[in-house]
Formats: C-alpha cells, structure tokens, sequence
C-alpha cells in the first residue's frame, strides 16, 4: 500500500465531513460532520506516522489528540444542545445565529 | 495483495456509509452508518500496525455513537424516517465547498512530493506511543487530561438545569438533596 | 504463558466449549428456578433444549413499521460480539488468537452488545422494546468506567495488554487476591454487562421483557443464546485476569481453566437467581459514586505496588 491512498482516503472522510457540517441544520447532525472531518484526520496521522516517520511518535500522538478532540466536541457539543434547547427550545443551527451578523 | 483488497474494501465501505449519514432518513439508521464508517476506517490503522490506537477508535465510537443515537433520537424531528424531510440548507453550496475541498486536497495529495521514510517500523507501536506520552511527549497527555476533566466539568454545568440550591435549598442546609429521581446511596 | 506461535487452540473448539459452557449456564439457571418452584430440578436440566426446539418451530414475529435491518442486525451481534470477544480467551496454555492488545480487544468486543440491545429494543417498534433498550445504556454508562478500570488495573499489575502475559504475571500469586476490589469490581460489571440476575432491568419482567419482548421463533434463540454466550465468556475471561489462568496442581492447564470458568460462571448464575432485580438510577449513582473512586483506589494501589517491586 502507498501513503497517496490512505491520504485520499482522508481526504474523501474530510470532506463528506464538511458537506454535512455546512449543509445540515439540526445540531447534532452537524456534529456528525464534525466527527467525520476528524476521522479524516485520524486516517492522515497514521499514515503519515506509518510511512514517513515510524521510529517518531508524533503521528501516533496526533491520533489520540485528534480521538480526545472528537470525544470533548461530542460531550460539549450536546452539552450546548441541550442547554439551547432548555431555555430556547431550539434544536436547529438556523434558529441560534445570535452571534452571526447577519440583519435581522 | 489480500491487504490491498481489504484496504480498498474498508476505504469505499468508509466513505459509503459517511455519504449514507446525510442521505438516510431514519436518525437511528443514519448513527449507525457513521458508526459503520468510524469502523471501517479502523481497519486501515489495524493494517498499518497500530493496533492498539484501531482497537482504541473502534472501543470510542461504539461508545460514543451509542450515546449520540439517545441525544439523535431526542432531538430530531423524525427520528424514525417514517415521513421523510429534508433537514438540509444551503445544500448546493456546501456540496461545491466539499467537492472543492476534496479536489484541493487530492491535488495535493499528488503533487506534495512527500519525504522518502526515515527509519523502521517499531516492532511494538504501542510500547513507543506509551513512552513518548509518559516521556518527551507528557505535556500532551496532561493538556489531554486537562482538557477531558473540563469537559466534564462543563458538559454537566451547561446541561443539568437543577443546582446546588434546588437540591440543598437557598440555604444549602437541607440534609438529604430534594431531587426528582432518588439515587441509591439514600443521601 | 500464552504462546502465539505454534499452538493455536481451535475456533471451531472454542465454540463448542462456548456452547457448552452457555448451555449449562441456561440449564443451570433452568434447575434453581425449578428447585424455588417445587418442580423436578433434574427434568429441567433438558429444559433448555426444549425451549429451544420450540423457538425453532416458532413464527418469527413480524410487527408494523418495525426497523427490521436494524432489529435483525441487532440480534446478530449479541452471539457475534461474544464470540469475537472469547477470541483472545485462553484455553491453559492456548488462545484462538493471543492480540498484542488483548485486554482493549475484549473490551471493544464486549460493549457490541450495547448496540445489540438498543438496536433490538428500537428495531421492534415497540414501546416495551424501546424503553428496554434505554434502560441497558443507562446501565452501559454506570458499569462500563469500573468495568475498564478493573480490566486496566489487571493490565497494570501484569505490565501488558497481553492476556498471555496477564496470566504469566499471576503464578505466585492471583490477582484475585492481589487486587480484590477490581475483581469483585469486575463480577459485577460482568453481571450487569451480560444484563443477568440483579442487572435485568434492560429484559425486565415489568416491561413485559424489555428488548426480548418482540423478537419471537429463532430472533428469540439467538437473543437467548446470545445472552448465555456473553455471561460465559465475560465469567471465561475472569479465570486469566485474575484467577490464574491455567495454574493449579495435578490437572492439565486446560481443565483448571475449564474448572475455575465452570465455578465462576456457577457462581454468577446462582447470583443471577438470589438477588432481586436492581432499579436503574439507583445503580448509576452506586456505579458513579463508589465503583469508580473505588476502582480508582484499586488502580492507584496496584501502580505503587508495580512501582515497588
């Protein structure tokens, strides 16, 4: 196997990742994007570890950082939801756009 | 050859049931397909020897879907896909974004001349990972720690509408906690 | 100790063992109930088999606006992720596959069976399954934390993901007796893992059956024998991590570890059959409360003690 495969295969997750983040509106189904585009990254990280620097345990560390991301975007990711939707009763990201600026 | 063939297999089967997420209309079925996706691509890190962080992933996501299906089904409009809708905005941008993102990122893939491979592959990867943690590289593990222990902290401050005051009273002197649901230690 | 290379114990051995082991646990199970009923004890030794013969000839269920791929897939998965788990399970001297990250494997391997309850509690459509299926993740999240730290501290003690080396580490002394509160720690998330005895809350008798209230004919069999399959082997791998493994005098390795799996599966049934069943929020709080600084304790003991020696 060649490093380009696994990248592409990376850059595939990534980027089903993204379509799901921009175009979903419920929260949680952003998030799901959200995880994808990190486990594209997980992907990157071995492989690179594998077929570039495997004696370094940099690509190796980048993984568990990327698994304890995604682990603290799911918990404060429906910690948000849930607060949002108790006060607001809101469960789409159109509706929680106060901080954009767009005019209303 | 054989790794070839699951490699290639696993990779399809991963981008298949990610495309599945945003395509299927049930909520339960669309957790299930990114847990698919999570899995398949935990074969690739198993192929490339990293079998204790594949082991890892595929532990995680099978909690962690588990809990997201309860929060998918709680929050969603039609959980069950039994009256489809769309959920979606802005979907012709987004796809353009991510074709676009895609294109970029497969060119590059291509074009980057990547460095030729420096040294050996570990008999035990694992063993190296945990040195480097618990060695040169700690200050990850206790930014990682830290930052989990914040997690905790603020996923339970932001989602529990009840505080100390509901349970203990404006005083905080009630002895026993006033709360909806006893718990088993009779406190 | 655990060799990889040559000796490789058999699948196809391991799952006649596995078979044999769930259906004496199932017979088991069959005779206390008839002893506390005043029935024949030993007629009920057959008791499973004739339930099973009557599953097999049985309709399966088919129920309105079910989710059948997801019900199905659901009650595929519960013997499946048993069986993938008792892989690295030795045998005295010899396992199916001895992984480099045994322990972790198991793990992975055993929380499959969360998805298979939800799946089959959401699959049926039916209310009964749906709150059944809640109930098991709720109990999933107060068990499984003490669940890995009992499982980790077992690693700890031994220095290795290994089960082999997990074994190897105990031949002066059981972990059992080194770490008590992990093991104990340990039974008990394999009972509540295995949703048997005092943790049946997910298949419960107030909820008509919980996630087992639908599925009917074979789906029935397989969630049954799915059920047995992962206390025997959750009561299987109790033997290497902490109680010696194959070691013990006179016998071969193979039949100590054959003994000690029939005395803790034993053990977990007859459990399974005393203690009435536990309600769910109050184990959360027991499970978070004192199973986890508890389990925390026991880690921090046996790290200092690994230190020292």
């Amino acid at each position: 196997m060649i490093l380009e495969a696994y990248l592409l295969l990376a850059a595939a997750l990534f980027s089903v990742g993204l379509f799901g983040a921009l175009s979903q509106q419920s929260v949680v189904m952003v998030m799901m994007g959200l995880e994808l585009m990190i486990n594209g990254v997980i992907v990157a990280a071995a492989a690179l570890w594998f077929f570039v620097s495997p004696e370094r345990p940099d690509g190796q560390v980048l993984v568990l950082v990327a698994i304890t991301a995604m682990a603290v975007e799911m918990a404060v990711g429906f910690a948000v939801t849930t607060a949002i939707f108790r006060t607001r009763d809101i469960d789409v990201v159109d509706s929680a756009d106060d901080l954009g600026d767009r005019d209303r | 050859m054989a790794e070839t063939v699951v490699f290639v297999v696993c990779a399809v089967g991963a981008v298949a049931s990610g495309v599945a997420v945003f395509v299927l209309d049930s909520m339960a079925r669309a957790t299930f397909a990114l847990l698919a996706s999570f899995l398949f691509a935990a074969v690739p890190l198993l192929l490339l020897g990293l079998s204790y962080l594949g082991v890892l992933v595929v532990l995680m996501m099978v909690m962690e879907m588990m809990v997201m299906v309860v929060f998918m089904i709680m929050y969603m409009m039609n959980p069950a896909g039994l009256m489809p809708m769309s959920m979606l905005h802005n979907k012709v941008g987004a796809l353009a974004v991510a074709i676009g993102t895609f294109a970029v990122l497969a060119a590059g893939v291509f074009l980057v001349p990547w460095p030729a491979r420096e040294g050996a592959v570990p008999a035990d990867p694992t063993l190296l990972l945990a040195e480097a943690i618990m060695g040169p590289h700690m200050l990850v593990m206790m930014l990682v720690g830290l930052v989990l222990f914040a997690t905790m902290v603020a996923s339970v401050v932001l989602s529990t509408p009840r505080g100390r005051y509901d349970r203990y009273g404006d005083d905080l002197r009630r002895a026993r906690p006033d709360d909806p649901i006893d718990g088993g230690l009779g406190r | 100790m655990v060799e990889s290379a040559p000796a490789l114990l058999s699948p196809l051995v391991l799952l006649v063992l596995l078979g044999v082991f769930a259906y004496g646990a199932a017979a088991g199970a069959a005779v206390l109930h008839a002893r506390a009923a005043g029935t024949a004890p030993v007629a009920a030794i057959a008791a499973p088999a004739r339930e099973s013969a009557r599953l097999l000839v049985q309709r399966r269920r088919t129920v309105p606006g079910a989710d059948t791929l997801l019900w199905r897939l659901g009650g595929a998965l519960l013997p499946v992720a048993a069986v993938l788990a008792a892989m690295v399970i030795p045998l005295g001297p010899v396992a199916v596959s001895d992984l480099s990250v045994g322990v972790v494997w198991f793990n992975a391997m055993e929380v499959l069976a969360w998805c298979a309850v939800w799946l089959l509690g959401w699959g049926a459509n039916s209310v009964w399954g749906l709150v059944g299926g809640y109930r098991f993740l709720v109990q999933g999240l107060s068990y499984e934390l003490p669940h890995m730290f009992a499982l980790i501290t077992a690693a700890l003690g031994a220095g290795s993901l290994r089960v082999g080396d997990v074994v190897a580490a105990q031949e002066e002394v059981w972990f059992a007796v080194l770490m008590p509160a992990a093991f104990a720690i340990y039974l008990v998330s394999a009972l509540a893992m295995a949703f048997w005895g005092p943790f049946d809350a997910p298949v419960g008798r107030d909820l008509a059956g919980g996630a087992a209230a639908e599925p009917a004919g074979a789906d029935r069999l397989v969630l049954l024998a799915g059920r047995y399959l992962l206390l025997t082997v959750v009561a299987a791998m109790a033997v290497p991590l902490f109680l010696g493994g194959g070691a013990g005098p006179l016998l071969p390795a193979w039949a100590w570890s054959l003994v000690k799996t029939a005395v803790v599966l034993g053990a977990l049934v007859w459990i399974g059959h005393r203690v009435p069943t536990v309600r769910m929020d109050r184990f959360t709080e027991v499970g978070w409360m004192v199973l986890i600084p508890l389990s925390l304790l026991q880690a921090l003991v046996v790290s200092v003690l690994v230190l020292v020696r």
